[in-house]
């Protein structure tokens, strides 16, 4: 389940990014008449429509996975959970039919029409996200329920979908969705600028425009999000000190509590300075990992150097984008910047690399519960013996579906390179 | 009595319809691919493929719709189900993973359009007769049987591998493959440009009917020592056997006289109607014949919450169906 989840979680960020990058190229077309930007659009459209096809397939196989590894979990939490899935479903058939509409609807529908039904596609990717990171907040910090030996009393999904985290883990969620796939867009056309210079200049020069063109819509995207993700990472991680001590405690592998508690960046200590972010007071005591009986402790290592790496790759998206931002405020082509370039092809997967690593402090960092403080991992998996057959099943599914999605993927790039 | 659980019920029933007529189809197609033969092999394939593709995405939410209804309105069951039918549904899964890749990779991957070899259609006529295995186990009773024992002395083959690895069970998912597969020729007759292809699909289609009254048959003679609660409630409800009786007769005698579009309504008509005759025997049960409607039901709150989600959704749903059916309907072949 864990993998599939991290293999889907990519997917789903694409699929979340590639329309909106797809409706501002369409959008430049309709406003410049330049048709280089109407190839961009058909080109990621072409990608958006590979993604949605083998998301409809990976989410099918997550909605049945939960009961075929999660029985109890399911029969526990389903009717809670159950409402924010149901959204999502509908979301998703939104999506599918205005996917349907801006694929196959370039000469049908009026370019008003068109470019509303490309907003759509982005509007419900977006909020299929929500609905889905709902229910993982909900899991994080459950609400909305009463529990009485191991049942729920009363259940209020809507207050379910209103817990502590939703709102963090939400737009930190969409954010790095827009950050990883701008960012990750742009760097592939940066590495093909770079490569490209110092070419023959009499060469193919209406790829490069077309290059330029592409890396300025992704950054379009990549850069706002990029810059605004450390803030929301601010305040998810006082979120989390507020309602998961325990998983605060294990990113920052504090283990007595202190009050001035230090920050540990890459092996530098900073006085303080965990105190500050946490709570905005130097002074603040921050429990450590002691405080805490040990059968509640997540496993320390993973979460920890996981959260290390998320740190150190949002930071390094969000210098380099304040970069690239600057360089266009002076009115300088971040194309004819050869470090600059450099730097954005290297950020190229960091993206989905950090993403990965907030999804292992999140969801690693919750152990042992499956449902925060109600209901633990090991109760809520199947009772079926010899569990590693599925798992390497379904491990071979999503590489498969990988394989797809990259090999689908390289032969578009490939067509314009 | 009809409460809020009635109502959720009647809404999987509609969903999983609406899943069996489209998707069902797709799965149909597959398998004529598997048995495209004759001069016309290389074109009974680009039939299926051309109409299929562009709507199988589509039909697919309606599986999706009928996974999240059921475990937000009835969690136990799909508990049950989950852990029960683990197997089967997997190897499911794994069928509409390679039949969704296959399209990915024949729409945008480098090999353009060469056909992505049998997987697909072996996929196609795997997931079905699981499908239909999984209805005849929960009918037979086998998958609450089962779902008592975990946790006991039971052995894995007793919980996990018998309920649905049966005569019963198998019977009815090769019940299930024939009907599909009928489906399918029947749309395909519709669907096709030329004579000859309408042609090769037609008697298609009659070979699919006949393999289903052969099924059909052997379930029937099964179910009696098997599922007798089927067997009796199937009879009881006179009514819905009579009218699948005429549907079904409507639909070969159409297909016989190459009245294409009767046969079309009358052949999905036959699926329905097979389908609401089934629910309705086992009606009160979910799963037979220990867990009903009421039982398996989540709270009530949870419940008028996804009727609302459910209305709502619907609201929006459906002018955008419309909508899009009317951009593309000069498309539509036929």
């Amino acid at each position: 389940m864990a993998l599939s989840l991290g293999f889907h979680i990519i997917f789903a960020e694409i699929g979340i990014a590639m329309p909106l990058l797809m409706v501002l190229a369409e959008w430049r077309w309709r406003r410049t008449g330049d048709a280089i930007y109407l190839q961009l659009a058909r080109r990621w459209a072409k990608g958006t429509a590979i993604l949605f096809a083998v998301g409809a397939v990976s989410g099918t196989v997550l909605s049945f996975e939960l009961g075929l590894l999660w029985p109890s979990f399911m029969r526990l939490a389903g009717p809670v959970i159950g409402i924010p899935f149901a959204l999502e479903g509908f979301a998703f058939f939104t999506e599918a039919i205005f996917l349907g509409v801006y694929l196959y609807g370039w000469k049908r529908v009026s370019p008003r029409a068109h470019v509303s039904a490309g907003l759509i596609v982005a509007v419900s990717g977006a909020a299929s996200a929500l609905f889905v990171v709902i229910v993982n907040a909900w899991m994080n910090t459950p609400a909305g329920v009463t529990v009485d030996a191991g049942r729920f009393t009363t259940v209020d999904p809507l207050a379910a979908m209103r817990n502590p985290s939703t709102f963090q883990q939400v737009v930190h969620m969409l954010l790095a969705a827009y950050a990883s796939t701008g960012l990750a867009v742009a760097g592939i056309h940066a590495a093909v600028l770079l490569k490209q210079r110092g070419a023959d200049p009499s060469g193919p020069r209406n790829t490069a425009l077309f290059h330029r063109h592409a890396m300025m819509v992704a950054l379009t995207v990549g850069i706002p999000a990029a810059l605004l993700q450390p803030i929301s990472g601010d305040t998810s991680a006082r979120a989390v000190a507020r309602w998961q001590p325990v998983k605060l405690a294990a990113m920052e592998s504090l283990l007595d509590t202190q009050r001035g508690a230090p920050l540990h960046l890459v092996g530098i200590e900073i006085p303080r300075a965990l105190s500050l972010l946490a709570f905005r007071d130097p002074d603040a005591e921050v429990q450590g990992l002691a405080a805490f009986p040990r059968d509640v402790w997540p496993p320390i290592a993973p979460v920890h150097v996981a959260f290390q790496l998320m740190v150190i790759l949002g930071t390094l998206m969000a210098l380099v984008c304040a970069w690239a931002a600057v360089t266009t405020l002076r009115r300088r082509e971040i194309a004819d910047h050869r470090r600059l370039l450099a730097a954005l092809a290297l950020l190229t997967p960091a993206g989905f690399i950090a993403t990965e690593a907030g999804w292992v402090v999140t969801e690693v960092g919750r152990q042992p519960w499956i449902i925060g403080g109600i209901m633990r991992t090991g109760e809520a998996v199947t009772p079926m013996p010899g569990l590693a057959v599925p798992m390497i099943v379904f491990t071979l599914i999503y590489l498969g579906l990988a394989a797809v999605v990259a090999i689908s993927i390289a032969s578009l790039v490939r067509e314009t390179t | 009595m009809i409460g809020l659980p009635e109502i959720i019920a009647g809404v999987l029933a509609v969903a999983l319809n609406a899943y069996v007529l489209t998707g069902g189809a797709d799965f149909g197609g597959g398998v004529w691919d598997l048995f495209a033969t004759g001069v016309r092999r290389e074109r009974q394939r680009e039939l299926i493929v051309d109409s299929i593709a562009p709507i199988w995405e589509a039909n697919h939410v309606w599986l999706i719709v009928v996974v999240v209804v059921l475990f937000t309105g009835f969690p136990a069951a799909f508990s049950i189900l989950g852990t029960v039918m683990h197997i089967p549904l997997t190897i499911m899964l794994i069928g509409i993973v390679l039949r969704g890749s296959a399209f990915v990779f024949r729409s945008y991957g480098p090999y353009g359009q060469t056909r992505w070899g049998v997987a697909f259609a072996i996929a196609s006529a795997i997931t079905p007769l699981l499908l239909g295995s999984i209805i005849g186990s929960m009918a037979t009773g086998a998958v609450a049987d089962a779902a008592e024992k975990i946790g006991g002395a039971a052995t894995f083959s007793e919980v996990f591998v018998r309920p649905w690895a049966a005569a019963f069970p198998a019977a009815v998912g090769f019940f299930a493959v024939a009907l599909f597969a009928f489906l399918a020729a029947t749309y395909l007759t519709v669907d096709a440009q030329d004579e000859e292809l309408r042609d090769d699909f037609r008697i298609r289609g009659l070979a699919a009917a006949g393999a289903v009254f052969l099924c059909a048959a052997v379930a029937l003679v099964l179910a009696h020592s098997a599922a007798p609660r089927v067997a009796i409630g199937v009879v009881g409800a006179l009514l819905i056997q009579a009218a699948t009786a005429f549907a079904a007769i409507g639909a070969i005698a159409a297909l016989w006289l190459r009245r294409y579009r009767v046969a079309r309504l009358a052949a999905a008509a036959q699926v329905s109607l097979i389908l609401w005759g089934w629910l309705i025997a086992q009606y009160p049960y979910l799963i037979p014949p220990t867990l009903t409607i009421r039982d398996a039901a989540a709270p009530p709150v949870t419940l008028r919450l996804l009727v609302l989600g459910l209305a709502v959704g619907a609201v929006i749903l459906a002018p955008s169906l419309r909508y899009l059916m009317q951009t593309f309907k000069a498309r539509r072949p036929g």
